[in-house]
C-alpha cells in the first residue's frame, strides 16, 4: 500500500514539474496514511537520496542504462511493473509531455482510472475524486476514479513544491528492457534559457506589437524578470515567431505566477490557454480590449511608450 | 495503406460554458457543435493528404456518439474519408471510448490511427494513448509532422523546448497538433459527396468505465482588472514586485 510518484528527469538535474509531482503525491500519501515513494528511469547524475526532501521513503531506480522517454510502450511497460511488484495504490505524475504519452498506456495495462490535470488533492471523504481543469481551464471537473488502482496526473504550477530536510532510501531494480521499434533520428531545442511549459513569469506579445523586429520589448523585459517568451496564435501564424510560443486554445496552456501581455486582443480562444496563470498584467492601447477582464492588472497605453518605461523601472528595481 | 481518423464533437471555442441539474450536466442550449479543432484542423487534414499523395489509400473516420453528433461526423465526411463509423453512445469515460475505438479498429486492421491531441472539453489527451494499448500499437503523442513512406512513419513531435524527429515502424496511433496541416473549409462537392458515403451505426460492446464525473464547477470570478495610468508604468512594476510579489 503506497503512492507511487514517477519522477522524470533531464541534464542530469530533476524536472520542477516532478519535483511538484513529489510534493503532490506525499501530501497524498499523508491524507491518506500510507507511504510515498518516487520511481526513476534511466541514467542520472542527480542525487537520487535528496528526493528524501521531497517526503518520499524509497526511490526505486530503474537503471543504469539510457532509457528515451520517447517509446511509450517501453516506458508504461516498466512504470506498470513497479507498480505491481510494490503493490502501490496510487500512482502520480507531472502532466508533461512525456506523461501524456505514458499515463494512458499505464491506465489500460492496470486497468486504473485515470484524471490527467489536476489542480488539487484528491477528496477521500466520499469515495476519491480529483478536480481537474476542463473546457480549456473555463470550469473545473470533480472526476471520481471507480478502479481500485488509481492514476493521476498533476497540471505544472498547480501545486507547490514543499522541501524539508530528509534523505531517501535509493533501490536499484533491474528490469529488463524491451527494444524499441521508434528510433530517434534528432532533437532540435529552439527554445530560450526558460522552458515555456515550466516558465513560472512569461511576458508575451499579440499583434499590436506590429512585426517581429519589434519583439526586442519582450525579450528584454523576459531576460531581466527570468521569464519565458510567448506570442498569441496571430503572431504565430505570421511567422512572426515559433510556433512553439503559441499560446491558447489550440497552442500551449500555461499557469505561470505572470502572464504579462502586450498587444493581445484576449480572444476567447487565447484565454483558454493562459486563464489559470495567478497574475495577468494587460498592455493594450484600447480600453475595450476583451483582455481587461481577465486582467489582474492593466494599462491602457501605446506599448511602444509604456513597455521602454516598464523595462527601465525593472531595471532601477535590479538595481537596488 | 488504410488509415482511420477519431472525430469529437465539442462546444464551440466561443461557446458559454454554464451548467444545469446541479452542476452535473453541460448546459447545452444554445450550444453549436464542431468538430474537435484538432480532430479536424490536425489529424484529418493531414490524413487527407496523405490520401491524396497516394490515392490506394482507404480512409475511415469514427466517431463514439449519439445520433446528436450525426451532424459533426457528416461534416467531417465533407472534408475527406471513404466511409466513417458511429458507436452509439452518450458515455464519457476515456477507457470506455477507447475500447470502442479498438473493438472496430481491430476488426478493420488499420496502418495508421490518427487522433487530436486533446478534446477542448474534456482536455485529457488520454484517448490516443490508451486505443494504443488496447491495439498493442505504437503511440506518438503531440505530432507536428508526419510523413508515411516505405511502411514506417517519420515523426516530428513536440519535446519540451523543441522537437524530436523519429522514425517508427507500423502499425502507429499518432496524436495531432498545430503544424501537421493547415485548416481547410469543405466545398460544396466534398458536402454532395459526403451525402452518399457510408456512415456505419453500430451499437457500443460492454465496456468498463474507470471514472465518472460527479459535479462541474466554474473558477471565482476575477475581482476586476486595477488599472495603472500610462503616465506611471513604474506604478504597475512597483505593484507587481509589492503587492502581487510576482517579480
Ligand atoms: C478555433 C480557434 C482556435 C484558436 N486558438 C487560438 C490560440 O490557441 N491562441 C490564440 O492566441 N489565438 C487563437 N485563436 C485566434 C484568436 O481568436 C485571435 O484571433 C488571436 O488570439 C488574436 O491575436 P492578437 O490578440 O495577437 O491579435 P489582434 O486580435 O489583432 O489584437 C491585437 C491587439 O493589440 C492592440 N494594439 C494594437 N496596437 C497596439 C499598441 N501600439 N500598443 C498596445 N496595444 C496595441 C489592439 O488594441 C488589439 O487588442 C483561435 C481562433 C479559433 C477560431
Ligand atoms: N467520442 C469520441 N469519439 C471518437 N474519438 C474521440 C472521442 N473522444 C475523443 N476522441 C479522440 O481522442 C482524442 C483525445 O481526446 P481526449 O483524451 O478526450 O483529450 C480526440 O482529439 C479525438 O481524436
Amino acid at each position: 500500500m503506497s503512492i507511487l510518484i514517477f519522477v522524470e528527469h533531464s541534464d542530469g538535474k530533476i524536472k520542477k514539474a516532478s519535483l511538484e509531482a513529489l510534493s503532490y503525491g506525499a501530501a497524498l500519501a499523508s491524507k491518506l496514511g500510507l507511504d510515498a515513494d518516487a520511481l526513476v528511469i534511466g541514467k542520472t547524475e542527480a542525487p537520487l537520496t535528496e528526493l528524501g526532501g521531497y517526503g518520499v521513503k524509497k526511490v526505486f531506480h530503474v537503471g543504469p542504462t539510457e532509457t528515451s522517454s520517447t517509446d511509450t510502450k517501453i516506458i508504461s511497460n516498466l512504470i506498470t511493473k513497479v507498480v505491481e511488484q510494490i503493490n502501490a495504490d496510487v500512482l502520480v505524475l507531472s502532466n508533461t509531455l512525456t506523461a501524456k504519452g505514458v499515463a494512458p498506456r499505464v491506465s489500460v495495462r492496470l486497468k486504473a482510472g485515470l484524471v490527467s490535470g489536476a489542480v488539487s488533492l484528491p477528496e477521500i471523504n466520499n469515495g476519491f475524486t480529483v478536480r481537474k481543469n476542463v473546457f480549456s481551464g473555463k470550469a473545473f471537473s470533480d472526476i471520481n476514479i471507480l478502479t481500485a488502482k488509481k492514476i493521476i496526473t498533476v497540471n505544472q504550477n498547480a501545486f507547490e513544491i514543499a522541501k524539508t530536510a530528509g534523505t531517501a532510501e535509493v533501490v536499484t531494480l533491474n528490469l529488463e528492457i524491451p527494444t524499441s521499434t521508434i528510433e530517434v533520428l534528432a532533437v532540435n531545442k529552439t527554445a530560450g534559457d526558460v522552458l515555456l511549459s515550466e516558465a513560472e513569469r512569461v511576458i508575451s506579445g499579440g499583434r499590436g506589437l506590429k512585426g517581429p523586429e519589434n519583439w526586442g520589448l519582450v525579450e528584454e523585459l523576459a531576460k531581466l524578470t527570468g521569464a519565458a517568451t510567448a506570442c498569441s496564435r496571430a503572431v504565430a501564424d505570421a511567422h512572426w515567431r515559433p510556433h512553439h510560443e503559441h499560446v491558447g486554445q489550440t497552442g500551449l496552456a500555461i499557469a505561470p505566477n505572470l502572464y504579462f501581455a502586450i498587444g493581445i486582443s484576449g480572444a476567447i480562444q487565447h484565454l483558454a490557454g493562459v486563464n489559470r496563470s495567478k497574475t495577468i498584467v494587460v498592455i493594450n492601447k484600447d480600453p475595450e480590449a476583451p483582455f481587461f477582464k481577465a486582467a489582474d492588472y492593466g494599462i491602457v497605453g501605446d506599448a511602444f511608450e509604456v513597455m521602454p518605461k516598464i523595462i527601465a523601472a525593472v531595471k532601477a528595481l535590479g538595481a537596488n | 495503406m488504410k488509415i482511420l481518423v477519431c472525430i469529437s464533437r465539442t462546444p464551440d471555442t466561443t461557446a458559454k460554458i454554464a451548467f444545469t441539474d446541479n452542476n452535473t450536466k453541460f448546459a447545452t442550449e444554445g450550444v453549436q457543435w464542431i468538430i474537435n479543432p484538432y480532430d479536424e484542423w490536425y489529424a484529418l487534414v493531414r490524413a487527407i493528404e496523405l490520401k491524396e499523395k497516394d490515392p490506394s489509400t482507404v480512409l475511415h473516420l469514427i466517431t463514439v456518439g449519439t445520433s446528436d453528433t450525426e451532424p459533426i461526423i457528416r461534416k467531417a465526411l465533407a472534408l475527406g474519408g471513404d466511409e466513417a463509423f458511429r458507436v452509439n453512445s452518450d458515455q464519457e469515460d476515456p477507457f470506455y471510448i477507447a475500447s470502442q475505438l479498438a473493438y472496430i479498429a481491430k476488426n478493420e486492421g488499420y496502418d495508421l490511427i490518427l487522433t487530436g491531441k486533446e478534446t477542448i472539453d474534456h482536455n485529457g489527451s488520454s484517448i490516443g494513448g490508451m486505443l494504443a494499448e488496447i491495439l498493442d500499437f505504437n503511440y506518438v503523442s503531440l505530432a507536428v509532422k508526419l510523413e508515411i513512406e516505405a511502411l514506417k512513419a517519420t515523426i516530428n513531435r513536440e519535446v519540451e523546448g523543441g522537437e524530436e524527429i523519429l522514425t517508427s515502424s507500423l502499425p502507429i496511433v499518432v496524436s495531432c497538433q498545430k503544424g501537421m496541416a493547415e485548416a481547410r473549409i469543405p466545398n460544396m462537392r466534398g458536402i454532395m459527396a459526403a451525402r452518399t458515403k457510408s456512415l456505419k451505426v453500430s451499437d457500443p460492446i460492454d465496456a468498463e468505465c474507470l471514472t465518472k464525473t460527479s459535479v462541474f464547477s466554474l473558477p471565482p470570478a476575477k475581482a476586476g482588472v486595477r488599472l495603472i495610468p500610462a503616465e506611471t508604468p513604474e506604478l504597475l512594476v512597483k505593484l507587481l514586485r509589492e503587492e502581487a510579489k510576482v517579480i
